[in-house]
């Protein structure tokens, strides 16, 4: 029972993504092209609420459903990681169109292919995880 | 109901992605997709060659169910919700589009050129989701999130580290975007 919400964010947040169109390809092109408004509404306003509301709960001191008190932890201090890993994952987001999240969802939209992208993605990562200790970060 | 069948604009959209990541934080987790790639290749055992792989992966269960879930939401989304309406992209992005060689812009989510099968099982496009695929898993991973840890969470948390991020998320983005796709898709 206990993982039951997680099932039910986990849906809302595959028919957002999808019905948002935030999981197509095109979407993705279209925002890197400067050509619509449509992401950056998405991400900007997502951002602007985000915002907004974790600083009501750390302000009001809000409990999670657990009855401990709000804690996001701070990522680590760096710039290297952050500035080249990005970029890294910036081509392949523009290339695939997907990120980690949408591509789960699209599996889910029925396309199949995407189990290419999944499994290369997690070499991807397994090898991250061979070269951490010889990577600036 | 209609409204529903309809795309939804961005001001109904983008809310409801913050809504996501705050249950995830009231629940007393956080919103990160790609911390699932690490715990899959730990599942997998990968924590035999790399102390990164070597954690209590039960504890990301929780995560894991929300994968479930979004592959779950995906599949009611494009079998109930959905009109099959065109997505409304600019005509420029259109255009451009047809120019690569893209015949279908915005019919489907994917476009067929890059995830039907048909090209997929050639050399050159399974190298395209291969390439495209790694270099999200090392990236996201290496940058220590991706669009949800760090563009959604990080930012709502004024994560000075997840700002340069997503600035590396644009700088690869627009480089594949405005120089690379032309040569993989131009003429």
């Amino acid at each position: 029972m206990k993982f039951l919400k997680f099932l039910l964010v986990g849906i809302f947040f595959g028919i957002v993504l999808v019905k948002s169109e935030a999981v197509s390809w095109y979407r993705i092109y279209e925002m890197f092209k400067f050509q619509s408004f449509h992401m950056y509404g998405i991400i900007g306003s997502a951002v602007f609420l985000g915002v907004l509301f974790i600083w009501i709960f750390k302000k009001y001191k809000v409990k999670s459903i657990e009855g401990r008190e709000i804690d996001l932890a701070p990522k680590d201090k760096g710039v290297a990681r952050y500035i080249l890993g990005g970029t890294i994952f910036g081509f392949g987001w523009a290339l695939a169109g997907a990120c980690p999240g949408p591509m789960y969802i699209l599996v889910g939209t029925g396309v199949f292919s995407m189990f290419i992208v999944i499994g290369a993605a997690l070499l991807g990562t397994f090898i991250y995880g061979l070269l951490q200790n010889k990577l600036p970060h | 109901m209609e409204y529903i069948l309809q795309p939804w604009p961005w001001y109904v959209s983008g809310p409801l992605i913050a809504f996501t990541m705050l249950m995830l934080v009231y629940f007393g987790k956080t919103f990160g997709m790609s911390s699932n790639l690490q715990t899959l290749c730990s599942i997998g055992g990968a924590g035999k060659y790399s102390d990164y792989f070597r954690f209590d992966w039960k504890a990301q269960r929780w995560n894991l169910t929300v994968v479930l879930g979004a592959i779950i939401g995906g599949f009611i989304a494009t079998q109930f919700l959905s009109d099959g309406s065109a997505i409304a992209l600019s005509s420029e992005t259109i255009s451009e589009l047809n120019n690569l060689g893209f015949n279908e812009v915005g019919e489907s989510l994917l476009p067929p050129e890059i995830y039907s099968w048909e090209n997929v099982l050639s050399a050159k496009g399974i190298s395209i989701l291969v390439i495209a695929g790694f270099l999200v898993g090392f990236g996201t991973r290496y940058a220590g999130g991706c669009t949800s840890g760090h563009a959604i969470t990080g930012l709502s948390n004024l994560q000075l580290p997840s700002l340069i991020a997503v600035i590396g998320f644009f700088i690869g983005g627009l480089i594949m975007t405005f120089f690379i796709l032309p040569l993989i898709f131009g003429a």
